[in-house]
């Protein structure tokens, strides 16, 4: 049985079909990217896997629970205790340091362990950062501490969106490889992205293109390691 | 670490590292809290400043005896049934006719002491007489004979004894000091006033009064209780009270407790206002952590309860900043307005902090409520 299943979903604005019968797999460990233009589909299906929002049509299977059918009650409890979060913007509650921010998601999810985060923050490489606020990292190391956050409930699925977007080219580096880190110890990994170079690092990418399924490459090369100078699109 | 225990870092982070924000939040409340305190401190405190005024404008309980006169005794007895406190001062009166010049004057026997307790304004040109031997005349009469303060005069009185068929009536004679002369714009101005021993010894007669005159501060209510109470516990004594001081009394303490009270629903509905703006504009600014707290797994009943634990909070210091500040401006009005010290309520200090709470949790009500409407679809692609 796959982690996640998507079966002919459909997101329906009015006459604006956001999702045209989507389905896709995605199976427990892997590395898929998810790329299109503007407009394609991308966040709407971020929204659904995230269970942040509900399809009009078709069935969301996530550990072989129609997520489509739950209430919005159960959504919530589903996001906390399945999926990890990442985010372009990062995310970070301004006036907590990086290690309650860490803890925030232990507050939601369990019980919050101060030690438990301090060891997130230290796999991300940010232990000594550990008491600073958001405004006194850098975009990297917000982003570090958003992965440690994401991951500090160990997730089904990390869910990362735009994740490398704020970020420059040596800070993509470390985030790569951390996502890396995460797939080499069986976290299941779905990343939207804009940037072909991370796009290509994933064992799969798919294209969106008008809401439906444009295309899907496999990695034949999958390293997990971030090629610069490979500029070829998917 | 426990979940409270978390739950308190981050609400008491949240204001401590957002200072500013939360400095402006908790203005209003602490403003609000210090009107309220200050004017509730009033509100409470107006009847004893009110009755302290009104105490200026004489007794408000005379005491007659039931069967013409009564002993010190009776007057003693009386006084008991009215708390010390209240009891601002009772003067005993009596009054027999005597002559100067061989004019007759009324002659009134008092404790100077507490005549000047019960009668505030009456004017002495000079001094109050404070030992035997020393008179205080009525203006009118002073005028009359045109006495001035310092003068010896020589009074005389009758016996009664001495009326009933005796040819050769000696009149007894005492010689007094004229310590002042006495304004009170009434009758009391034809009259002239000594020590009770004084009179016992002009007249030859024992003890006796024929009127005391009550000053007692407490409501009207409570008057008419204690004024019953000397009538059925002290059988010689009948007690009334001085309607035009007790009913004017009532009447502006009725109108003044109305306004204050009227004042303090005005500022305890802006407060609200002022508190549910505020936390509107926090909640409104704070949309992008919502969708972020619940695309991490928050339940709406977190996000309520996180964000009504800060207004709580905010209401905790607020009231503990109002009930300081109120008592130093209630203190400041009570001053300048009553003359007179504020009485420091204790109770006052943690009603005024669960009044604050409250109303903080009250006007945050509704702001926080719309948090939880807050998609966390939001914090996806940097809306």
């Amino acid at each position: 049985m796959s982690l996640l299943e998507l079966k002919n979903v459909s997101k329906i604005y009015g006459e604006l079909h956001a999702l045209d019968n989507v389905s896709l797999k995605v199976e427990k460990g892997e590395w898929v990217s998810i790329m299109g233009p503007s407009g394609s589909g991308k966040s709407t299906m971020m929204n659904i896997i995230g269970c942040m929002d509900k399809p009009t049509k078709g069935e969301v299977l996530l550990d072989g629970v129609d997520i489509s059918k739950e209430s919005k009650k159960s959504l919530t409890t589903i996001r906390r205790d399945k999926i990890g979060l990442i985010f372009q913007q990062f995310h970070l509650v301004n006036y907590l340091t990086a290690v309650e921010n860490v803890m925030l998601a232990q507050y939601y999810h369990s019980i919050p362990d101060e030690k438990e985060a301090l060891e997130a923050l230290a796999r991300v490489g940010l232990a000594d950062r550990a008491k600073h606020l958001p405004s006194q990292l850098s975009g990297g190391e917000q982003q570090r501490v958003c992965v440690a956050r994401a991951l500090i409930n160990y997730p089904e699925i990390i869910l990362a969106d735009e994740p490398t977007g704020n970020l420059d080219e040596a800070n993509e580096e470390v985030v790569v490889e951390l996502f890396n880190k995460l797939h080499s110890e069986g976290t299941t990994l779905i990343v939207v992205t804009h940037d072909p170079e991370v796009a290509e690092v994933a064992q799969r990418t798919l294209v969106l293109r008008s809401g439906r399924l444009a295309k899907e490459k496999i990695n034949e090369n999958f390293t997990g390691k971030i090629r610069f100078d490979d500029q070829t699109p998917v | 670490m426990k979940k409270r225990k978390m739950f308190l870092r981050m609400i008491s982070a949240s204001l401590m590292r957002r200072r500013s924000r939360m400095a402006v939040a908790l203005l209003s409340i602490a403003i609000g809290a210090t009107i309220l305190s200050g004017l509730v401190s009033i509100y409470y405190d107006v009847p004893r400043q009110m009755g302290a005024q009104f105490r200026n404008y004489g007794a408000n309980m005379i005491l007659t005896g039931t069967s013409g006169s009564f002993t010190a005794d009776d007057l003693a007895k009386a006084c008991t049934e009215i708390p010390e406190k209240e009891l601002v001062g009772a003067a005993p009166y009596r009054y027999d006719n005597v002559r100067i010049r061989n004019i007759p004057v009324v002659a009134a026997g008092t404790d100077m002491e507490q005549a000047q307790k019960t009668s505030p304004y009456w004017m002495v040109e000079g001094r109050w007489p404070s030992a035997d031997g020393e008179i205080l005349i009525g203006k009118a009469a002073a005028e009359s004979f045109r006495f001035r303060e310092g003068d010896m005069i020589e009074v005389d009185y009758t016996p009664e004894t001495a009326k009933q068929g005796e040819e050769t009536v000696t009149d007894n004679t005492l010689y007094f000091t004229v310590t002042g002369i006495l304004s009170t714009g009434g009758s009391e101005e034809n009259y002239v006033y000594m020590s009770m021993t004084d009179l016992e010894k002009l007249t030859g007669t024992g003890s006796r009064i024929d009127v005391a005159e009550l000053s007692v501060s407490a409501s009207s209510d409570l008057l008419s209780g204690y004024s019953d109470n000397i009538s059925a516990k002290v059988g010689a004594v009948s007690a009334r009270l001085v309607k035009r001081v007790t009913a004017s009394e009532a009447t502006v303490l009725t109108k003044l407790q109305g306004l204050v009270l009227l004042v303090t629903i005005v500022v305890l509905a802006l407060t609200m206002i002022c508190v549910a703006t505020t936390m509107t504009a926090v909640v409104t600014e704070r949309r992008k952590e919502i969708g972020l707290r619940k695309a991490i797994g928050a339940s709406d009943k977190s996000i309520i309860s996180e964000f009504m634990g800060e207004s709580m909070l905010l209401g905790l210091m607020g009231g503990v900043l109002g009930a300081v500040l109120g008592y130093v401006f209630a203190s400041q009005v009570s001053r300048n307005v009553f003359s007179s010290e504020l009485s420091f309520r204790p109770l006052l200090v943690p009603v005024t902090i669960i009044v604050s709470m409250f109303i903080t949790g009250l006007s945050s009500l509704m702001p926080i409520r719309s948090a939880t409407d807050v998609d966390p679809a939001l914090v996806l692609k940097g809306e």
